[in-house]
C-alpha cells in the first residue's frame, strides 16, 4: 500500500524519471535515502518497470509503421487468453498488447520499418499461430497524442506580460 | 491636460510594478520571474465550454448579480471546501475578476475620514482603492521573524478609532504567507472588539501546501463582518477571463450589486459560463498545478537558502521572497542590477510597502527548466555582491 509521500514521489518520477535523487529530494521534501530505498524497492517490485524517453518518429524523418490489429482467439480451457497473449508478447514488433471486451479479443500495436514488414508478420506469424481465428489490420496514418503527450502542431506560447501584481 | 485630472487622481503614485514593467519592457531576452499568474493554460475543458457557449450564442447580458446556476454552484464551492454559508440568491455577486469585488468593497463601506488597515507588504491594489474611495490608509506591518503573519500587537499600535476596514489577504502577496486558524482568532476579537469589517481576499486560498486554508469568514462571529472576496485566476489559471466574486452579508452585498449595476452591469457571460465549468469539472486539473507548483516552491526556498540569504518558507501563494539585505542593496537597487547584469526580473519588495524593503518577490509561475536557469544566474549575481 502506498503512503502519501508514496504516491507523490511516483508522481514526480512519472513525470520526470530523469531527476536525480538529490533532486527529487529538493522538490518534494522527502529524505534522499528515503527516496533511494523506495526506488530501489519499487524496481525490485517491478512498480518502477522502465526508464524509457518518448520519441516522436515521425520527426526524425526515419519512417516507422505501425498498425492496431483486431485478433480473434479461441479461448482455451484452463487458459483462457493468457496462453496465446503469453506468446505473442514475446514478438519484439508487438509493442503493446491488450486483451479487449467487445468485438474482438486481443489488441495489439504493432510497429514496423514499412507495411511490407507489418504485412508479413501479420501473414507470417500472427494469422497462422494456432487458436487465432481472424485478424483486421488497422495501419496508422498520423499519430496526434500519445502517453497523454499532444504530438501534433506547435506549442501554445502563453504570451503573459514580464511584470505584473 | 493634468489640469483636468482630479486631484486624487492626480496625487495617486503609479504602481512600483508599472515602473519596473518599463524597465523590464525594454530589454530582451528576460528571464522574469515578476509575473503574479499562472504559467498554466486554463484547463481545456473551461475553455471548451466558453468557446461552446459562443456557438450557442450566449453573449447576452446576465444578471447583474450574475448567472445564478454560477453563484448556487459557488455556494456549494465554498460550503463543502471552507465552511462558509452563503445565500446563493443574495448573498454572493459576481464581480469582474476579484480586483472589481475589491474596488466595490472599497467603494460601498468607506467615506472620506475612514481608515483601511493593511497589512504591509501586500497586494498593490488595496491602498490605491481606498484613497479613491476617499479614505486613508495605515499599513501595519508584518515580519520575517512572525512568518509575515498579521499581529494584534503590531495592529494595536496602529488603531485609531477612524479605522473601519481591516484588509486580509492570506495567502499572501508577495510573501507566500498564510494565517492559521489560532493566528485569526486574536484577529477576529481584534475586530469584534472594534467593531470593524474585514475585506478578505482570499484568492489564493486554493494553493495552500501545508494543510487546507481557514477563511476568516469562517469563524465564530466573523461571517457577517467579513466581505469574502475570491475568483477563478489563480486556482483554475483563468486570469484573462475576469470572473471573481465577493460573498457577504446580504445588506453589504446590495450595497455593493448597486455601483457593480451602475458601473459593470454584469460580469463577462462566457467567463461565467467557464467558471460554471470549472467549478464543476475542474479540480483534477487544479490539483495538479498545486502538485506542480509545490515542487518549484521547494525548488526556489532550496535556491536561496543555497545561496547564503535568508528565505522564509512560503506556504501559499505562487512567490517566495527572499531576504536580499545581506547584498546591501536596496530592494529596487537589487531588481535593477540584476536585470541589468543577468537579465532576470525579479520585483522589489519595496512595490509592496514600505516593510517589503530587504526583499524580493519571485514568482515560481514558471518551468522548471526557466527556474533553474533564473536560479543560476541570480546565483551567479548574489556570489559577486557577497564577495565584495
Amino acid at each position: 500500500m502506498l503512503t502519501k509521500e508514496d504516491h507523490r514521489l511516483l508522481k514526480v518520477i512519472a513525470e520526470d524519471c530523469r531527476l536525480t535523487p538529490l533532486e527529487l529530494s529538493v522538490q518534494t521534501g522527502l529524505a534522499s535515502e528515503y527516496i533511494r530505498k523506495r526506488i530501489s524497492d519499487w524496481e525490485k517490485e517491478k512498480v518502477i518497470v522502465d526508464y524509457q524517453p518518448m520519441i516522436n518518429w515521425a520527426r526524425t524523418g526515419e519512417e516507422k509503421v505501425s498498425a492496431l490489429i483486431e485478433v480473434r482467439v479461441l479461448p482455451q480451457r484452463g487458459y483462457g487468453f493468457d496462453k496465446v497473449a503469453k506468446r505473442l508478447q514475446k514478438f519484439p514488433e508487438i509493442k503493446a498488447l491488450f486483451l479487449m471486451s467487445g468485438g474482438y479479443d486481443l489488441s495489439l500495436l504493432i510497429e514496423g520499418t514499412t507495411m511490407q514488414d507489418v504485412a508479413l508478420f501479420v501473414a507470417e506469424k500472427l494469422a497462422p499461430l494456432e487458436h487465432v481465428q481472424s485478424t483486421a489490420t488497422h495501419f496508422v496514418l498520423r499519430r496526434y497524442k500519445q502517453d497523454g503527450v499532444e504530438l501534433m502542431g506547435e506549442e501554445e506560447t502563453v504570451q503573459r506580460l514580464v511584470v505584473s501584481p | 491636460m493634468n489640469r483636468y485630472l482630479a486631484s486624487h487622481v492626480a496625487g495617486l503614485p503609479p504602481s512600483g510594478i508599472r515602473k519596473f514593467f518599463d524597465l523590464v519592457s525594454t530589454m530582451k531576452d528576460v528571464i522574469s520571474l515578476g509575473v503574479g499568474e499562472p504559467d498554466f493554460v486554463t484547463p481545456w475543458t473551461v475553455r471548451e465550454s466558453g468557446i461552446f457557449s459562443l456557438e450557442q450564442g450566449q453573449t447576452m447580458y446576465t444578471s447583474n448579480a450574475g448567472l445564478f446556476e454560477l453563484r448556487a454552484e459557488l455556494s456549494h464551492h465554498l460550503a463543502s471546501s471552507l465552511g462558509l454559508s452563503y445565500d446563493p440568491s443574495n448573498e454572493i455577486l459576481i464581480t469582474a475578476g476579484a480586483s472589481e469585488a475589491v474596488d466595490l468593497v472599497m467603494r460601498a463601506v468607506l467615506e472620506p475620514g475612514d481608515v483601511v488597515l493593511v497589512p504591509d507588504p501586500s497586494y498593490v491594489s488595496y491602498a490605491p482603492c481606498a484613497i479613491l474611495a476617499g479614505a486613508s490608509v495605515r499599513y501595519v506591518p508584518t515580519h520575517a521573524k512572525d512568518n509575515f503573519r498579521l499581529r494584534v500587537e503590531d495592529l494595536n499600535q496602529l488603531y485609531t478609532p477612524k479605522a473601519k476596514l481591516l484588509v486580509l489577504s492570506y495567502p499572501n502577496n508577495p510573501t507566500g504567507a498564510i494565517m492559521r486558524r489560532e493566528d485569526l482568532i486574536p484577529i477576529a476579537e481584534y475586530v469584534a472588539k472594534h467593531d470593524l469589517l474585514v475585506l478578505a481576499d482570499d484568492i489564493y486560498s486554493d494553493l495552500t501546501y501545508d494543510g487546507r486554508h481557514v477563511s476568516f469568514a469562517s469563524l465564530p462571529g466573523m461571517h457577517d463582518r467579513t466581505l469574502f472576496v475570491s475568483g477563478f485566476s489563480k486556482s483554475y489559471a483563468m486570469t484573462g477571463w475576469r470572473i471573481g466574486y465577493v460573498a457577504g452579508h446580504a445588506d453589504l452585498i446590495r450595497g455593493l450589486t448597486k455601483i457593480h449595476q451602475y458601473t459593470m452591469l454584469c460580469a463577462p457571460i462566457m467567463g461565467q459560463i467557464a467558471a460554471l465549468e470549472a467549478l464543476r469539472s475542474a479540480s483534477e486539473a487544479k490539483n495538479d498545478m498545486i502538485t506542480a507548483y509545490d515542487r518549484r516552491r521547494r525548488l526556489m526556498v532550496h535556491g536561496f537558502r543555497q545561496m547564503g540569504l535568508d528565505c522564509f518558507e512560503p506556504l501559499g501563494a505562487f512567490y517566495v521572497f527572499p531576504d536580499i539585505s545581506k547584498t546591501r542593496l536596496s530592494s529596487e537597487e537589487f531588481a535593477a542590477e540584476l536585470l541589468k547584469e543577468e537579465n532576470v526580473a525579479v520585483v522589489p519588495g519595496i512595490a509592496f510597502g514600505p516593510s517589503g524593503e530587504g526583499y524580493i518577490r519571485c514568482s515560481y509561475a514558471y518551468s522548471m527548466e526557466q527556474l533553474q536557469e533564473a536560479l543560476k544566474r541570480i546565483r551567479q549575481f548574489v556570489e559577486r555582491r557577497l564577495a565584495t
